[in-house]
């Protein structure tokens, strides 16, 4: 795969730059698909309309694809959906042009030295056998451990269940973790820390009575477009936003009050802002005591946080801070919700609790209009972070580690539970495990780390080491490009099955075309490595419906229980949210056809508590937890004295591995650019448009810039959604929080100049490759 | 069937977030497949993230057909400002450069005058046009006046627009503040002034946002 341009681009010849891959994208894309054909012909009428949800973020917004023979041609709003009715953002729009995509794998693949591409065809029986060879060489040689497997979140919860039963049952791997480890587990582990549960606490309906909305680090009008609404119907009514957020983005542009936080400094702030409301009694005190613990440690904790210390260290004015703190303490009604930008940080969960303490303290929580979520990012964000795929878990959101619920799913996985592995380790650490060699094999769906994960130089050099990797995709990934084997799976729309979206509501994906090629269902896949393994006990589900029925047993009486889900229920009520039991002798009975939809509430049940208080403890409380302030890993020093931070897109979906397909969406925002200050920019001679080198100690990346007064001054960013040079997380720092192991994308330290001219890609690669 | 008159189109800047749904949907309108109607852009990026989206206004007396010299542009009898007639219309671009909002698109494909009919195969069988149907901040928005009142109590909404010595009524209105004065814009003012990329926002990082 060599090519003459493949050839550094940097002076810092000791910083590693990434091979063009010239060859390989000519034979497997990314190209751009548009609108032609039967897409376009006017004549042409649907054969049916198949009611679903968009495959792209955690919205999981209601739409009706088009369809005609085995192509999805268009898609209609589906008005009656009660979380959209009808709305959707241009990824849920143009989402069917990534069926029926020229760049579709429809065979499976061998690598092959001797193509130009690098890859050969290969019969889909033959793939699975070799495959299986290699696992069972890899584990037979250096032990079941030497085998991984990592997952993702955008599957259905059916596949996700597969997929912590296929690594622990079947492979008997401690080493499975998911890329929700690059995105929901700051907030799940604080959600537990705090309230012994990981979900959003409320419906998104409680949005729209809220007095003040506090949005901490989401960009929501580009990463959860459909919340905007939710957000601005809301203040329609004069509910007041605030925004946490180092760059003005879409939403903060109209916001009430702007908090134009330091990169990292989110602890801070919120600390500052409970020390105003203890400061002047804007507590519910009654709420404290019934309903909390550890109030006074935190209280303590937050005492040295004074409107000016505060500032001094987040880059927030006084004022701002104080007027954020009044709101907040005297509101009656409030809804905070955050994402990323205060989680994708090497104290991410300390970040999550911050917020929390705030609303513990205001007594705002588990009543009508008084609400707090974090906004899930993938498609199923929620129910993938919930049923076995993360390291230290079973189904039900059971702990690999406890006995108790290691003997409940073994029973019903009908296997020894000794036989389970013990918990392994995140997907950054099986990166850097491959890297030493301890880990010998890979298996991955669903999961772009080339693309997604941080340093990401030092991940290519790690997938490079294995001695077997296989990858299932529908489209040839940059990961996949690292692959010994590429077994071609199946677009969202290809499969049936449910996923959880952001509110904690379980909704139906429905079928509307069937695979092409050899391309199969994922499930199937795995079911058919188990099956070449001679390890197919308990992975021969005929549909996914099979799936669920067993993952409703394995999940009853543990904290995310599904057992009173069915199919039925979800497609009759638009959805049921979770916790949603069936009846019990012990449990009283389930909440209402819907589920649960608000938890917390006064009186409520829940198999921690038993009744003792509305928390998920055995006591019934919530818990205040201290949250010392922790700067960034890496801060800002002379020789690099920029903060780099990084995020999306509207136009774009995570690794860009669909969206970068998809021609309309590449046109409206083609390639990354840095957006810098002008103030900034100034200082460094940068024009708009100038071809820019940002630099960190790991990696360096030359784009354009985008002059722009809605970033602070001491930072830049870069949306991270393409790989190869032109990818952010090439910059980014691998340091992950020592609970939920995220890793730290939203801080690290730059210099940035301007490059003399365009980079060598420029000159051969399309915006989108 | 007509579209409903009790159903109007509602604009409001205000609101939009600049994210293309509504391109991308008029690109699936069954007339136009595969080919949006809709302009939309950022006013002034270096300064905001203000986008600003402009659909067919539907005049109650269309300039675009006042000055079609092949009569190729119909408004039927529900208000809406039809694309112009394939059979008739001699591509010659006068409406494209006399619509005071800028809005007919020239086809040189196929030789067409095209413009947003309001998705009249969805609005005349009662549905929403498919701008305003996913637009997710409802920047779009397509409803009864009643409706709107109680959604936005903090919005009028205007259809009145004055472009020099011209007074445009139209089917559509714009979202503005309650309380916001009547604006008249000069179009000719414009040709000499640029008219936007002021102060459109105070610099809330101000010089101290970049110390520690």
């Amino acid at each position: 795969m060599s090519n003459p341009s493949d050839g550094p681009q940097s002076d810092s010849a000791e910083l590693p730059v990434p091979r063009l891959d010239v060859d390989v994208i000519r034979e497997f894309g990314p190209f751009r698909a548009y609108a032609t054909d039967v897409r376009v012909d006017s004549g042409v009428e649907p054969d049916r309309l198949v009611k679903t949800h968009c495959c792209f973020c955690g919205q999981q917004c209601g739409l009706q694809l088009k369809v005609k023979d085995n192509t999805v041609i268009g898609i209609e709003p589906w008005y009656d959906f009660p979380f959209n009715r009808g709305m959707l953002c241009p990824k849920g729009v143009t989402r069917f042009l990534q069926q029926a995509h020229p760049d579709r794998l429809l065979h499976a693949y061998e690598k092959d030295a001797s193509s130009a591409a690098g890859f050969r065809k290969l019969d889909y029986d033959e793939a699975i056998r070799r495959v299986a060879e290699a696992i069972d060489r890899i584990q037979t040689e250096h032990g079941a451990d030497a085998f991984a497997v990592l997952s993702g979140a955008s599957l259905t919860t059916e596949k996700t269940y597969l997929m912590g039963k296929f690594a622990h049952m079947c492979l008997r791997t401690a080493n499975i973790d998911y890329n929700g480890r690059l995105c929901m587990v700051s907030a799940g582990a604080g959600n537990k820390k705090a309230f012994g549960v990981d979900r959003a606490a409320n419906p998104w309906s409680d949005i729209l009575g809220a007095e003040v909305i506090l949005v901490a680090g989401a960009n929501v009008a580009e990463c959860a477009p459909i919340t905007t609404n939710y957000i601005w119907q809301a203040r329609e009514h004069g509910a007041k936003v605030i925004v946490v957020d180092p760059r003005i983005t879409p939403l903060a542009r109209t916001c009430d009050l702007f908090l134009p936080v330091k990169p990292g400094r989110d602890t801070a702030l919120f600390s500052g802002i409970l020390q105003l409301m203890i400061e002047n009694d804007w507590l519910d005190h009654q709420f404290i005591k019934d309903n909390t613990a550890g109030f006074e440690a935190v209280a303590e904790q937050v005492h040295e946080w004074t409107p000016k210390r505060t500032a001094e260290v987040t880059g927030v004015a006084e004022k701002s801070i104080r007027q954020a703190a009044e709101w907040w303490g005297k509101a009656k009604t409030s809804f905070l919700m955050h994402a990323r930008g205060i989680e994708h940080h090497s104290h991410g969960v300390q970040n999550v609790l911050s917020t929390i303490n705030i609303v513990l303290a205001s007594g705002r929580i588990g009543r009508p209009n008084c609400g707090y979520a974090t906004i899930t990012g993938q498609a199923n964000g929620q129910g993938g972070r919930e049923h076995g795929q993360k390291c230290d878990q079973l189904p039900g959101g059971r702990d690999l580690g406890n006995e108790e619920h290691r003997a409940y799913v073994a029973k019903v996985w009908d296997m020894n539970p000794d036989d389970l592995p013990r918990p392994g380790v995140d997907a950054y650490e099986i990166m850097r495990k491959a890297h030493k060699g301890e880990i010998r094999g890979l298996l991955s769906i669903c999961f772009n780390p080339v693309v997604s994960l941080p340093d990401n130089n030092f991940v290519r050099e790690a997938l490079a080491k294995l001695d077997f990797f296989v990858a299932i995709d529908f489209f040839m990934s940059e990961t996949a490009r690292y692959a010994h084997v590429v077994l071609p799976g199946s677009l969202q729309e290809e499969d049936d099955g449910t996923v959880t979206q952001v509110e904690g509501r379980i909704v139906r994906i429905n079928q509307a075309v069937e695979c092409p090629g050899d391309a199969k269902q994922d499930w199937r896949i795995i079911q058919d490595i188990a099956k070449a393994l001679g390890r197919e006990h308990g992975l021969t589900f005929e549909s996914p419906r099979e799936m669920f029925e067993e993952l409703r047993v394995a999940s009853r009486g543990g904290v995310c229980d599904y057992s009173g889900v069915t199919y039925e229920r979800i497609e009759e009520h638009f959805g049921v949210f979770w916790p949603c039991r069936s009846p019990t002798p012990d449990a009283p009975p389930e909440p209402g056809p819907q589920g649960t939809l608000r938890l917390f509430e006064p009186g409520s049940w829940n198999p921690v508590a038993k009744g003792a208080g509305p928390f998920y403890f055995p006591d019934g409380k919530a818990r205040f937890q201290p949250t010392p302030y922790v700067g960034p890993a890496e801060d800002v020093d002379e020789e690099y004295p920029i903060i780099l931070t990084t995020g999306r897109v509207v136009s774009q979906f995570l690794s860009g591995n669909q969206t970068r397909r998809i021609g309309p969406l590449v046109d409206h925002y083609p390639e990354p650019r840095v957006e810098i200050h002008p103030r900034l920019a100034a200082r460094l001679d940068i024009k708009e448009g100038d071809w820019t080198t940002v630099e960190s100690r790991r990696g360096t990346c030359t784009l354009r810039a985008s002059v722009v007064t809605t970033i602070r001054p001491d930072t830049v960013f870069i949306p991270y959604h393409w790989g190869g040079r032109k990818s952010a997380n090439q910059l980014t720092i691998a340091a992950q929080d020592p609970i939920s192991k995220i890793p730290e994308y939203k801080v690290c330290a730059v210099q940035v100049v301007r490059a003399d001219g365009p980079p060598n890609y420029a000159m051969v690669l399309e915006p989108q490759q | 069937m007509p579209v409903p008159e009790t159903h109007e189109f509602f604009v409001d800047p205000g609101r939009c977030i600049g994210c293309q749904s509504c391109i991308q949907a008029c690109a699936q309108c069954d007339t136009h497949k595969g080919q949006s109607m809709i302009q939309l852009d950022f006013v002034d990026r270096a300064r905001s993230t203000q986008t600003l989206p402009v659909i067919c206004m539907h005049c109650e007396s269309p300039t675009c057909a006042e000055v079609c010299p092949a009569d190729a542009i119909k408004r039927t009898e529900d208000g809406i400002v039809q694309t112009a007639r394939k059979p008739r219309c001699i591509a010659c671009n006068n409406c494209v450069l006399a619509c005071p909002f800028g809005v007919p698109k020239m086809s040189t494909r196929m030789n067409l005058m095209m413009k947003c009919d309001m998705c009249y195969d969805r609005t005349s069988v009662g549905l929403k046009p498919m701008c305003a149907s996913v637009c997710p901040s409802q920047a779009l928005a397509f409803g009864t006046r009643e409706e709107m009142a109680k959604l936005r109590p903090n919005a009028r909404a205007v259809n009145t627009f004055q472009f020099g010595a011209q007074t445009i009524r139209t089917k559509v209105n714009v979202m503005v503040p309650v309380d916001a004065p009547r604006e008249v814009v000069d179009v000719t003012a414009a040709m000499y002034v640029a008219t936007i990329g002021h102060d459109i926002l105070d610099d809330v990082f101000g010089e101290a946002g970049e110390e520690s």
